[in-house]
């Protein structure tokens, strides 16, 4: 048998039964690996519910630094008897499969195209360790060791790794460390190391910082002022409020007082949760909420209440798999139209596609900004795969010298030197009028909110000219969010060409990579990845430029396509779906082997079809 | 007609409160409510009650669901920001103006259907979170503004202006906002100004979660023979079980228990709720007992009303989150921002 062969440059999974442990294991072995210098991107892939509760930890080590999915699995190591056929099956012909050897397995489960590498696990620890939490525990940190020895991980980068973690708790950090080398003498001496997949040292992760990006939103929500946060659980977003709980204890706590900063209320639903948010936000308080596509479907009756009123929110969707319940611990990009027109009437709302953490992080600080600037509901667009796993990103940055954009809002001062005041009335003609916060002066500048219609001063009226009145400055306000929204990032191919595809959020470091392979083989594609709702004009003059756009997206419907079609009047014939949404993170695989196929079906020679309007004769 | 300005020309003479200012200063737009609505007595009830405590209008944040009712809060207090939010959910938008602004004096209105129907659970869960509010439910019976279909407090066998007969239990919401935690519970009838009005007062003053259930008879859809909250049937099952006067800074405190003695609470803010019994057995201090009796006192078809519970050392949600005393709306870049280095160490801990 040939087995693999490969260096910074494979597929490694962990089979876990939940709760054991593994998770902490798992994290240091991929951390590991980055502090030798070689980019690793690991993925928690955790069933919403099955019995004997499998999760799976799917490490990619690629010195290239591609952070997506790459699929399949070069080596498995199969720590769950419930989950073993699926696990073995699943690894590449020519890979590896590391096991507990101590209850022999019947030679009809295994594959005979593979490398079979048995440790008796349990066997090790139940002759070391008598306390059977421990026996658990360190099965998790022996056969890390053991996977140092094999896969040439380097001992000393694990152990400093363990001592960070046990600093100030020595007690704990001994019995780690001679845990670990048990692992590693014991595959040393008898396991065959070193394996075909090798890690070496590498110098391609730089300063980069490992992070996920609930973590990353929560954070960019204390960074951008949030004092307010109402949330109601769901995964994959509870964590982000968990997240923001924790900074929120580390750094708004008031140090005189000890008086908190923040308020944080664990609403009764997603009903509750949006209320505080709008009624906090109509105060002045910055607000945010964080959910995932069922709790914005509850939301949707209040969010038309914040579009027609007018008052800023916050609001994190962490999307998963649906319809309904769907496959709640999977993700998806198939909440985009929901989020674009959430609510009954004429809606539009303001979207943000962060790609991973570290835009996470900018994008929800941004997205408090632009919701008090524009007054109105505004949607960061996360997913699963950025939120719930730790990727390898660029150091989060903040200028100290930037201040929080509060947006139009009158203040006593103003209101006495006798500023003309009327709620809805659009004084700079960009469609946002100008609020003042409940309590502010004696006499002037009060008025009522209301989701009903109102005139230009605030005052009901059923008037049909001025409903068309404030629902034309609606729109002329959603004109004026392109210019607070991100941009697009435009990568053009590196030779012009007649083909574009446009992506977003999660799908960006597959997309990237997926681009690295048509480039090697010299097909250019134009690429640009949309970073708002609504789309400025680089997108739809992208796509006016190309003759076929191809637009990838997580969901099985084309809901950008969908959204570009509406809102950029696009003939749909020009724009085609590459479309990923079994619950998995779409892979460059998958894009590459998806648009190649088009590609030739669009009749494309690849290696001639290179300059844009040239005679083709095709 | 769509917004009707009240002429706001000041009689010389009207009498001032505190604050130098006038019953009119306290008032909102006309009412284009039903003549003889109940509603618009507890817009006046409130106007009468904030002139007296000289609360500042604009110190006042008015917040109301859908409804007939919930369109009061444009009736009265003009000065205030008000909230007309969606159907049974301003407990929350509540909830969040009160978490960010912990000065202002927050006032609720909203109606049965609003609040018992509709809006049952966020009812509930402002009341166990203890938000510091008024909280008033215009309690007819019936959705008024929908045209006069049951809500959730008809009582059974109550019937409808049509002549069906209402089969499903009535929610006590008084009750239940004691069951749930509500630290000043009371209920009072649109046409009784004089229980009423300083219902409204003890509960502006009081420091936590206070909910009053006002029965305010819907003139359009049930008020009529049969209806067990039409103004005759009130009038004729209403058993107060005491009076109340709130008497802002008082120094001196006395507590009696004795029979149609007067007792007296003092609460945090330094105003004294000076109860006077008019049911020797009622104790409006003990959750329990008053809950109890109220239920009981139902089963023999009466209406209790009064100061029902009173727990003058109330814990409102700002106590329990543990917030700055300083509203979270005024806290700006340096309080709230961790800054750059902050954000250094930050990353240094994640490679
Ligand atoms: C989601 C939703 N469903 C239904 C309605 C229609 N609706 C408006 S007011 C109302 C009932 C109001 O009853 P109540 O709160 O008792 O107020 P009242 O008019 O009796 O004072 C209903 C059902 C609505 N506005 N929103
Ligand atoms: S319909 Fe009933 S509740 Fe509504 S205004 Fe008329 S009397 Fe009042
Ligand atoms: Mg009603």
């Amino acid at each position: 048998m040939k087995t693999l062969q490969a260096t910074n440059d494979f597929v490694i999974k962990f089979a876990n039964v939940n709760g054991s442990g593994s998770a902490s294991a798992n994290t240091l072995f991929a951390k590991s690996i980055a502090r030798m210098g070689v980019p690793v991107s690991p993925r928690n892939i955790f069933p919403s519910n099955i019995q004997g509760l499998p999760t799976w930890y799917e490490v990619r080590v690629c010195e290239a630094g591609w952070n997506a999915r790459r699929g399949g699995a070069d080596l498995m190591v199969a720590m769950n008897p419930q989950t073993w056929e699926k696990d073995v099956a699943e690894v590449t012909a020519g890979g590896y499969l590391f096991y507990d050897s101590t209850r022999p397995m019947p030679s009809g489960k295994f594959r005979d195209d593979i490398l079979v590498i048995g440790m008796p696990l349990t066997e090790i620890c139940n002759a070391t360790y008598t306390d059977p939490r421990q026996r658990q525990l360190f099965k998790n940190i022996i056969y890390v060791g053991a996977l140092s020895a094999l896969l040439g991980i380097e001992l000393a980068e694990v152990e400093k790794l363990i001592a960070e973690q046990y600093k100030g708790k020595e007690k704990l950090l001994e019995p780690n460390v001679k845990a670990l080398r048990m692992g590693h003498e014991y595959a040393l001496a008898k396991l065959p190391c070193p394996l075909g997949l090798q890690v070496r040292r590498a110098d391609k992760v730089g300063d980069k910082v490992f992070l996920e990006g609930n973590n990353a939103a929560a954070l960019g929500a204390v960074f951008g002022g949030a004092t307010v946060c109402a949330w109601y659980p769901i995964t994959p977003s509870s964590s982000m409020a968990e997240a923001f709980a924790k900074h929120c204890r580390k750094y708004r706590v008031d140090k005189e007082t000890g008086k908190n900063n923040f308020a944080i209320v664990q609403a009764e639903d997603e009903l509750a949760s949006i209320g505080m948010v709008i009624g906090a936000a109509w105060n002045g308080a910055r607000a945010f909420t964080c959910t995932s596509g069922p709790g914005i479907s509850l939301m949707s009756e209040f969010i038309g209440l914040a579009y027609f009123a007018e008052i800023p929110a916050t609001l994190v969707n962490v999307q998963r798999a649906g319809p309904s319940t769907g496959m709640p611990t999977r993700t998806q990009q198939s909440d985009v139209l929901l989020c674009a027109y959430a609510s009954h009437g004429d809606t539009k709302h303001p979207i943000l596609f962060p790609q991973d953490a570290k835009e996470a992080f900018e994008f929800t600080a941004d997205a408090l900004d632009i919701a008090d600037r524009l007054q109105t509901p505004v949607f960061v667009l996360t997913d699963l795969d950025i939120g719930m796993n730790e990727r390898l990103c660029d150091p989060l940055t903040w200028d100290d010298a930037r201040t929080y954009d509060r947006g139009k809002v009158l203040t006593k001062e103003q209101l006495d030197a006798g500023a003309r005041f009327g709620r809805y009335l659009d004084v700079d003609d960009d469609g946002i009028t100008y609020r003042t916060y409940p309590g502010t002066h004696p006499s002037r500048g009060s008025f009522f909110t209301r989701g009903t219609s109102r005139d230009r001063y605030a005052r009901y009226t059923e008037e049909g000219s001025a409903y068309v009145d404030n629902m034309e400055r609606l729109l002329r306000k959603f004109e004026t969010a392109k210019h607070y929204m991100p941009k697009p990032e435009v990568r053009p191919g590196a030779k012009p060409s007649r083909y574009g595809a446009i992506y977003y959020g999660s799908t960006a470091p597959a997309m990237e990579e997926a681009l690295a392979l048509f480039e090697a083989e010299g097909i250019h594609l134009d690429a640009l990845r949309v970073r708002a709702f609504p789309f400025q004009d680089t997108v739809i003059d992208f796509v006016n430029d190309h003759d076929h756009v191809f637009v990838i997206e997580q969901n099985r419907d084309g809901q950008l396509r969908t959204l570009l079609v509406a809102e950029g009047a696009i003939d749909p014939s020009r724009l085609g779906s590459v479309l990923h949404f079994d619950g998995t993170p779409i892979t460059a695989r998958f894009i590459h082997g998806d648009i190649a196929k088009r590609l030739s079906a669009l009749q494309v020679t690849p290696l001639r079809r290179t300059v844009a309007g040239g005679a083709s004769g095709e | 007609m769509t917004y009707l300005a009240k002429p706001k020309l000041h009689h010389p003479d009207l009498p001032k409160n505190a604050l130098g200012l006038t019953r009119r200063d306290y008032e909102g737009t006309i009412s284009t409510l039903c003549a003889g609505c109940g509603h618009d007595s507890i817009s006046a009830a409130i106007i009468q009650a904030c002139w007296e405590l000289a609360v500042q209008p604009h110190r006042v944040a008015k917040l109301s669901g859908i409804g007939c009712s919930s369109k009061t809060p444009t009736y009265f207090l003009d000065k205030s920001h008000g909230f007309n939010s969606v159907h049974g959910r301003m407990p929350s938008v509540l909830t969040g103006a009160n978490l960010a602004n912990r000065d202002l004096l927050y006032l609720g209105v909203s109606g049965d259907g609003d609040s018992a129907s509709i809006g049952l659970g966020q009812f509930a869960h402002s009341m166990r979170r203890g938000v510091n509010m008024t909280y008033i439910v215009e309690n007819n019976g019936v959705y008024g503004l929908t045209k006069g279909q049951f809500s959730a407090t008809a009582d059974r066998g109550s019937k409808s202006k049509r002549g069906a007969v209402n089969t499903d239990e009535g929610i006590d919401l008084a009750c239940l906002a004691m069951q749930l935690g509500a630290t000043y519970v009371a209920r009072s009838f649109s046409g009784d100004k004089h229980q009423l009005v300083p219902l409204i007062k003890g509960a502006l003053t009081h420091p936590g979660a206070a909910f009053i259930d006002v029965v305010s008879p819907c003139v359009a859809f049930n008020n009529h023979e049969g209806s067990t909250r039409s103004y005759d049937y009130v009038r004729h099952h209403n058993e107060a079980v005491n009076s109340l006067d709130v008497i802002t800074m008082h120094k001196e405190i006395t507590t009696e228990y004795a029979p149609g003695s007067v007792q007296e609470v003092r609460q945090h803010d330094g105003s004294v709720l000076r109860l006077r019994k008019l049911a020797d057995d009622y104790d409006s201090s003990n959750r329990i007992s008053a809950m109890s009796y109220v239920q009981s006192h139902y089963a023999r078809g009466e209406i209790v009303t009064g100061l029902l519970f009173v727990e003058p050392e109330a814990i409102d949600l700002h106590e329990h989150l543990g917030t700055t005393m300083r509203p979270l709306n005024e806290l700006g870049d340096k309080e709230l921002c961790p800054g750059s280095a902050a954000l250094a160490q930050f990353n240094a801990s994640l490679r």
